[in-house]
Parts: structure tokens; C-alpha cells; sequence
């Protein structure tokens, strides 16, 4: 057996996660999708059967938390058929939807399946900005399915990614989740990676709006308190220490592809690490032993300052996206930590930023340089030509 | 909460109890989430079935373990069930 790590085997806990990305095919084009920007490369997408295997075995070693989504799941014409027999295995399935794809007769159809749960995702609280950001006309659809949603007693989390676009519509966003009787709901901040990253100047809030976004979601917490959860979470750009990214690389979570690529986290097909496909090695080979699963796992890999870092095992070095997409190398400290050397290098890039959120103040937000989520977009970027920014 | 021995507790539509072979133990699944139950606490979710009432609850337990003055104990944690949402008294 290969380890990475400085576990054995027997250290190695069963994954409890297993999160479905069923397509990267979306009728939305949300400039801060988190998945990756080679969406266009996932054109072949594994079969019925395939997912069926996938969700057998990662049952039978103890997953219990099954995710569909995407893209948007709702493409899949076998999702259905999914939900059945994940629902029969006895998993608690999650469906995270954009809602656009979905109708009353479709959410029955899902409840006779035996899904447990709906995720609705919101743009913004106002038409134009949802339709706007996602690209498409979605915003009266999303609240009727919300309300839907709710008639079938579902339990609801509406999800709403926030960014420097709509932070400061918080009020009006909580408002409206309040009003759609929302069970959980989500202040997504956007995460830089996949297309958020190549749109961050854009993207990030201002110190000056993130305190006031904080402010609002403590005023509603209080508020809502026994009857809405909500979860409120800032940019980790703006923090000190990293968070512990997944809960440690190959913990907790399993994540496959549309393609069958197995990853540890939906964000790790970026690091140059070689990843197992599902429709090559079951489920247990790739969770134990695939050296791409092992890579990170335990302390061994660590390099200073993480090393001898008493933190360590609170925060497993943050995140190896993080560190890769900013140092260059997946094995540095999370530059979030200010005790990364580049940590510096980030601070800056936020101080950057905020300059250019100062000048675009006043300007509507078309004209202001989005890079939209969608298959044209993508294939430029495999094909590395120039983006036209485009709104 | 006031615990009142005949109300009929049922799991709530919105979560879902079951046993789990791996974790060796019950637990209860919400959105994205779970929660591992203790044995004891187990036992008491196992018999909340939206049939039996508090007081056949208790009784059940102290017969089954052999054990008298339960009443603490089991609405101490039914409490902690009502308040997380987990259960509801049955219309």
C-alpha cells in the first residue's frame, strides 16, 4: 500500500460524504461558480449505472450524507432514478438545485422517490440583480418552487452565494428568506476558486461591507432564533488562520466528477495530483489507497511554518487549493495564515481590490467586467485565449 | 419545555432517525448534517414511533433494563429532542 501520509491504514476513517456532481451542464451562468473553469472538457459524463455502483459502495463504508449536484442536477434525466436508490440505501439525499429544471409535478415525483431534502439557490433578492448574475430569468420560478418546496414539507435551506454585487442587498435577501419560511438559510461568501477566482476583482466585498454584512446577519440570527438557521460565514481572505479546509484531505468527503474522477474535495482537480476514476477502481481502492486520496493526509507532507505549527491539527495547513493557486505550491501554509510568508501577498490583493471596488461605486452593474459562467467561455480558457469580459 | 406524559412524540417530517452500522449506533440525519446518539438515547428514539405516549415510553424502558425511576432521565433528553426539532408531539 502507498502512503502519502504518516497513517495506516487503520487510521484511515470511512468517508460520510459522498457529494454527486451529476453534470457540469447548467441553464445558469453565475460568474462565481465554484466549478472548475475546464467545465467544457467534462463533456463525457458516466452512466446510470455507474452512479448506482458509486453510491453502493461508498454506502457500504459508511457514508451516510449523499449530495446531488452539478451543475445543475436537474439536467440528468435519471435523477429520479437516482434518488430511489440512494433513498432505498438508506442515504440522506440532498438535492442542491438552482431550482430552474424543477416543476410541482417533479418535486412529487421526488418525494415519491424518497428525497429528503432541497436546496433552492438565490442570486439576489431582487429580480433583476438574480437574473442578471445567473443569466438567466429565473427569479419568479425560484420562489414558486421555494414555496412548493415547502408544501411538501421538505426541510428548506435556501443558499445564497453573497459577493461584492449583492452584500450590500443583505437585509433584503434575509428578508425575503424570512418571508419564504427558509428552515436554514445559507450566507454562502463566495470562495475564490474555479470561476470566482478569475473574477475575484470583481467578486470580493470591501472590509466596509463585510462589517455591516455581519452586522445585519447577527441582528436576524437573534431574530430568527427556533425558527431559521442561519449561517453566515466571511471570506476567508479576511481572516488570520485558515479554515480546516474539508475537515482534513480525505476525512470526511468524497467528491465525483460528471467524468468519474474521484476527488477529496470539488475544488482539487486543479492540484497537479493524479486522481482515480470511478469506472477504473471501486470506491474503497480509491478512498484507502489511491496515492491521490493519501497525498495530504496526516503531517508528513507539511513544510514549515505548518510543521511545527501547534495548530496543526486544528486547521491542517487550510487549504491546498489555497496555497497552490497563490504560492504556486500545494504544500505551503494556506496564505490566509498570517504566518505564511505570503500571507503579505494577500493582504495586498485585497487592499487592490477594494481600490477598484472604490472606482466602479456609483456605476451600474453591467458595465461592470463579469466573466460569465458558461461552455463558450470555458473552451477559450482550454483553448487559452483571451476572455473578453462581457456582461 | 414541559414534558406532559401523554403527549404522543413523533420524529418530525424534516429529519430522519436511523441506525447506522458503520457508526455502531443511531443517529439522526438533517440537511447536510447528523448526529451520533448515545445508547441510551437511542432507545429512547427507537420507541418514539408517533403511537406510543411519553408515560408508555418511560414504562417500555424501566421494564426493558430493568430499572425504576426513569422519568429524569428519559425527559431530560426528550427535551433536548423537542428543542432541536428532532421530534414533535403528535396531532
Amino acid at each position: 500500500m502507498i502512503t502519502a501520509g504518516s497513517e495506516t491504514k487503520s487510521d484511515i476513517k470511512p468517508p460520510l460524504w459522498l457529494l454527486a456532481e451529476l453534470t457540469y451542464r447548467c441553464p445558469l451562468q453565475c460568474p462565481y461558480c465554484s466549478n472548475p473553469v475546464e467545465i467544457a472538457k467534462y463533456q463525457n459524463e458516466i452512466s446510470t449505472e455507474d452512479w448506482i455502483r458509486v453510491m453502493h459502495q461508498a454506502r457500504k463504508m459508511g457514508a451516510t450524507q449523499l449530495g446531488f449536484s452539478g451543475g445543475e442536477p436537474l439536467v440528468r434525466q435519471d435523477l429520479e432514478e437516482l434518488i430511489q436508490e440512494a433513498r432505498h440505501l438508506g442515504y440522506y439525499t440532498n438535492l442542491i438545485t438552482s431550482g430552474v429544471g424543477m416543476d410541482e409535478e417533479r418535486v412529487k415525483r421526488f418525494k415519491d422517490a424518497g428525497l429528503d431534502h432541497i436546496q433552492i439557490s438565490f442570486q439576489a433578492s431582487n429580480e433583476e440583480l438574480n437574473n442578471f448574475i445567473g443569466g438567466t430569468k429565473s427569479f419568479q420560478h425560484k420562489k414558486e418552487m421555494a414555496r412548493v418546496v415547502k408544501e411538501y414539507e421538505y426541510p428548506m435551506v435556501l443558499n445564497i452565494v453573497i459577493h461584492r454585487k449583492n452584500i450590500d442587498q443583505i437585509r433584503d435577501i434575509l428578508d425575503m428568506t424570512v418571508e419564504l419560511n427558509a428552515d436554514y438559510v445559507e450566507l454562502a461568501s463566495t470562495q475564490y476558486y474555479g470561476w470566482s477566482r478569475i473574477n475575484v476583482d470583481q467578486l470580493l466585498p470591501t472590509r466596509e461591507q463585510l462589517a455591516n454584512a455581519e452586522k445585519v446577519a447577527k441582528e436576524y440570527q437573534e431574530k430568527m432564533k427556533g425558527k431559521s438557521r442561519i449561517i453566515y460565514v466571511i471570506p476567508d481572505y479576511f481572516e488570520n488562520r485558515p479554515k480546516p479546509c474539508m475537515n482534513g484531505w480525505g476525512a470526511i468527503f468524497l467528491t465525483i466528477a460528471p467524468d468519474g474522477t474521484a476527488l477529496p474535495c470539488h475544488e482539487a482537480g486543479q492540484l497537479p495530483i493524479e486522481f482515480p476514476k470511478v469506472t477504473d477502481m471501486s470506491v474503497e481502492e480509491i478512498w484507502n489507497d489511491s496515492p491521490g486520496f493519501n497525498h495530504f493526509r496526516g503531517f508528513d507532507w507539511m513544510k514549515e511554518p505548518c510543521r511545527s505549527c501547534p495548530e496543526k491539527e486544528k486547521d491542517f495547513g487550510g487549504c491546498r487549493c489555497q496555497a497552490f493557486m497563490i504560492t504556486g505550491d500545494p504544500n505551503n501554509a494556506d496564505p490566509v495564515c498570517d504566518k505564511s510568508p505570503y500571507h503579505q501577498q494577500l493582504l495586498d490583493d485585497v487592499e487592490r481590490i477594494g481600490k477598484i471596488a472604490a472606482e466602479e461605486k456609483g456605476k451600474d452593474i453591467k458595465e461592470q467586467p463579469l466573466i460569465f459562467r458558461n461552455m463558450k467561455n470555458s473552451k477559450k480558457v482550454i483553448n487559452g485565449e483571451e476572455l473578453k469580459e462581457s456582461a | 419545555m414541559d414534558i406532559n406524559r401523554t403527549n404522543i412524540p413523533e420524529i418530525a417530517p424534516t429529519f430522519r432517525f436511523q441506525w447506522e452500522e458503520v457508526q455502531d449506533c443511531y443517529v439522526v440525519l438533517y440537511p447536510e448534517g447528523m448526529v451520533k446518539l448515545s445508547g441510551s438515547a437511542g432507545e429512547i428514539m427507537k420507541r418514539v414511533d408517533g403511537q406510543n405516549s411519553i408515560d408508555d415510553i418511560i414504562k417500555d424502558l424501566e421494564n426493558t433494563f430493568s430499572e425504576n425511576n426513569l422519568e429524569n432521565d428519559v425527559s431530560k433528553f426528550l427535551e433536548v429532542a423537542y428543542d432541536n426539532g428532532w421530534i414533535r408531539n403528535k396531532k
